[in-house]
């Protein structure tokens, strides 16, 4: 007989179901880089040149990071589903802009490899990458990591001068950096000589002028006014400024069903309702908490970082109760912590008690849980 | 003219595929040469043959019957002579004896089968020994014998509401929605029969709303009944699952690990309502049943009118017009639930519903390779039982059968909404399946190399 050429076809013999609905997760992946897009966008057109190198070095180091520690552990290189790229560019959103390469190259080693693959890699980590990243970074660098250039800024600022909104926006600015020089002499001195100028994020701001808001409305003059703030013409990350941007994105990934409207919702509305209350009892104008809502990483942090799968619960029930920790922790730290931002550190604390959270916080199967013998 | 559409929480939404048969009429199989019935074709014990090698059987005749409470009998489905009973797997891959009978092509009825005979007056008993008598099992897929769903409730609880089941939430499966069409109106005196049997007050056929026709038909046609309505539910799968369409037409909830009877519900599927009618009207056993047959690898997709213990090779090829191509999926019920075989080497059961084929070329054929689970929460989102399918599967990897059973692995109906949406393709419903054995057998894992605790 002669033997058999071409192997026979087979007949696939499975478990059921037999179909599938044809989602991947790189497909998810995909999605999410297209919601990060106008984030990006924001970014280029605010911080030009300084976004840009960021971004890039960020990104493509991510990406060679995922593949060198794949190749060295012997596993199969799954860079192609975008989980790597993914993690770079949700870091290099919320680096400063300018930051050296050099660093956005440390902080993607530390995203990748400490953040992701000792742990097993895609699934299996316990923290937001992109915030491991971050947060070492902060701890290492402290003074780089906090000086920030201010946006290019002409056009917008033609427009609201334009309207003649609320407040004169160039008075603002002008106030901003003088308040800022005042406050924060020395960043600013260093910075001064290599870049020109520097600013005071608006949270920074906010904090150092909380004693200003307890006069009244004037305190907030020194402020850049909410308009600004909104669209992101101020100083701050690449990605966290322009909340339109943000939002767009967030909103997609909503509508396409790979992120829980709970999360972003129960979070923002923590936060304003905290500072909100502190707000008040402090006697601060009513924009206090909006301040808080759309200034510093909040926004992105929201809708990007907190609703990340692997690090966020199972259950809706259980993400609500982390989205609600998120926002005390952001409260807490943002109001009478040490730091002026609160959003990376509460992530990765609510990230640490997630297995907490999905070990209590179980679903009941419909029809109830039967009674179960002790 | 629906001001509400009934549904439930949960379940997903499953391109429904049915335009290749939905409108094709039922046709007539010719008789196959042979028909081996199992003995086990319905839950409960297999039943036990009454007929011997070389006895000779007519259409419709007792040759095996239920033995103990939970059983059914099974009859000749054709008219000939017992060659052997043998030993054949059936789809879900358990063994059961078989009896084979050749067929002599002349169909002669058993005598004891007297249409039109006359029951006088029609009492909840004589329904009750006709569903016992005739081997009426649950024709959906799950084979429950029907006798049993009517006999007076051990807990003395009162059922007031008859389901009749004409969802078919199954993609490609059609052959309910022909009976519903075709058969109306012996569906329509099942359901009666069945409020008789279970002095329940209300009847309600439920349809998904993409069966347009069959729901205009059945309204139509029970316009005049006070106790019978037809409720329409909005198409999403799991309908047809016993737990939701309850909660979906009565907004009662059954019980986790309950009885549909337990909230005075029972649902019989719409085939099994018309077997019904026929059992008391014609005094027909159950010996045939329409499947569809389906899929891109037959030539004459179809629904069509099969005698039990038909082999699947007989039916695709005397009624199907044969297979087209490189075939490389063969499937015995619907692709969410039904079961993958190797060969066409199966014979079709009283709960059949349908037999489909794919070819090498057909995404069903495709094995998609598992990957790690990303934690995305899309299972959990589609569970129509709220559970955890992917804490289920991992405690199952892990071997945690105690982890595993305080998850609820018991009350997965294997729907297999979870495995259907997971974007890493991990077959949750397979793990849950593996676990469920290693718990079902009082925790020695059976014969099972895997099992450690
Ligand atoms: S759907 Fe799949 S990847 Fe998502 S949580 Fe469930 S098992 Fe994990
Ligand atoms: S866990 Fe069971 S009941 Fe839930 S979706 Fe999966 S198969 Fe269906």
């Amino acid at each position: 007989m002669d033997p058999i050429k071409t192997p026979a076809r087979l007949i696939l013999v499975s478990s059921s179901p037999h179909i599938h609905c044809g989602s991947t997760v790189s497909a998810a992946m995909r999605d999410v880089l297209l919601a990060l897009v106008p984030v990006i966008l924001s970014a280029v057109w605010f911080f030009r040149l300084d976004a840009i190198t960021v971004i890039l070095a960020c990104c493509l180091s991510a990406v060679f990071f995922e593949a060198l520690c794949q190749k060295v552990m012997g596993c199969a290189i799954t860079v192609k589903d975008g989980s790597a790229l993914l993690t770079g560019l949700l870091l290099a959103l919320c680096l400063p802009p300018g930051l050296s390469p050099v660093l956005a190259v440390f902080g993607s080693f530390c995203a990748i490899v400490i953040g992701k693959q000792v742990f097993g890699g895609l699934g299996n980590n316990i923290f937001n990458p992109a915030h491991i990243g971050r947060a070492i970074l902060l701890a290492s660098m402290p003074q780089q990591m906090t000086t920030w250039l201010p946006p290019v800024h002409s056009f917008i600022d033609n427009i609201t001068n334009a309207v003649g909104s609320i407040n004169s926006v160039t008075s603002a600015t002008k106030a901003a950096h003088a308040l800022n020089t005042a406050v924060n002499a020395t960043t600013s001195a260093t910075k001064a000589g290599i870049d020109g100028v520097s600013s005071a994020t608006p949270l920074a701001m906010l904090r150092m002028s909380e004693s200003l808001w307890q006069k009244g409305q004037s305190a907030a003059d020194q402020l850049p006014n909410l308009w600004q703030l909104v669209l992101g013409n101020i100083p701050g990350s690449l990605g966290e400024t322009c909340v339109p941007a943000i939002l767009l994105g967030g909103l997609f990934l909503i509508w396409r069903g790979h992120v829980d409207w709970r999360i972003p919702f129960y979070y923002l509305l923590t936060v304003f309702l905290i500072t909100g209350i502190y707000g008040y009892f402090r006697g601060y104008s009513p924009l206090f908490p909006l301040y808080h809502l759309f200034g510093g990483g909040l926004m992105i942090g929201a809708f990007f970082m907190a609703t990340d799968w692997v690090t966020s619960p199972l259950t809706k029930r259980g993400r609500i109760i982390y989205a609600i920790g998120l926002g005390i922790l952001t409260a807490l730290i943002r109001l009478r912590g040490g730091y002026v931002e609160g959003v990376c550190y509460s992530i990765l604390i609510m990230n640490m008690l997630t297995p907490l959270i999905d070990r209590y916080i179980r679903n009941t199967p419909f029809g109830g849980r039967a009674q179960k013998n002790g | 003219m629906f001001s509400r559409k009934a549904t439930f929480k949960g379940g997903t939404h499953i391109p429904a595929e049915k335009n290749l048969t939905n409108s094709l009429p039922i046709i007539r199989m010719e008789a196959p040469e042979f028909v081996y019935l199992p003995l086990a074709m319905h839950i409960g014990a297999p039943a036990r043959p009454v007929v011997a090698a070389g006895e000779k059987v007519k259409l419709g005749q007792l040759v095996a019957a239920a033995q103990g409470f939970v059983s059914s009998n099974i009859h000749a489905s054709v008219s000939g002579m017992v060659t052997r009973i043998e030993k054949r797997y059936l789809p879900n891959g358990s063994l059961s004896d078989c009896i084979v009978i050749k067929n002599d092509g002349l169909d002669t009825m058993a005598e004891e089968i007297t249409p039109g005979k006359n029951h006088g007056e029609i009492k909840a008993e004589t329904i009750r020994q006709l569903l016992l008598d005739k081997g009426i099992v649950g024709m959906g897929g799950a084979s429950f014998p029907t006798h049993v769903k009517y006999a007076p409730q051990k807990d003395g609880s009162t059922i007031d509401t008859v389901i009749i089941n004409g969802i078919e939430c199954e993609p490609f499966i059609t052959a309910d929605h022909r009976i519903l069409l075709e058969e109306a109106e012996n569906v329509i005196s099942g359901l009666k029969y069945f409020l008789l049997a279970s002095s329940a007050k209300k009847g309600i056929i439920a349809i998904e709303d993409n069966k347009p026709d069959a729901i205009e038909h059945l309204t139509r046609l029970t316009r005049d009944e006070p106790n019978i309505s037809v409720v329409v539910c909005k198409e999403k799968y799991p309908q047809g699952s016993e737990k939701h369409l309850i909660y979906a037409v009565t907004g009662r909830t059954v019980p986790d690990k309950g009885l549909p009877s337990a909230v005075g519900v029972i649902v019989d599927n719409a085939t099994t309502a018309m077997q019904t009618a026929l059992a008391v009207e014609k005094d027909l056993p159950c010996y045939e049943r329409v499947l569809t047959v389906s899929g891109d690898a037959v030539n004459k997709p179809g629904n069509y009118l099969v005698r039990i213990g038909s082999l699947y090779g007989d039916v695709v090829e005397k009624a199907a017009g044969g297979i087209t191509g490189d075939i490389g999926k063969i499937l015995c019920g619907g692709p969410m639930m039904g079961f993958a075989v190797g060969s066409l080497q199966y014979s079709v059961i009283k709960g059949t519903t349908g037999l489909l084929l794919f070819s090498q070329n057909s995404p069903l054929a495709h094995f998609l390779a598992e990957e790690t689970c990303v934690r995305c929460g899309r299972c959990l989102e589609v569970c129509p039982m709220f559970l955890e399918p992917t804490v289920i599967a991992k405690a199952v990897k892990r071997r945690k059968w105690m982890d595993a059973a305080a998850s609820d692995i018991a009350s997965c109906i294997e729907c297999g909404c979870c495995s259907y949406n997971c974007p890493s393709h991990i077959p949750l419903v397979q793990y849950i399946r593996m676990g469920k054995q290693f718990i079902m057998t009082g925790g020695s894992g059976g014969c099972n190399p895997l099992f450690k605790n």
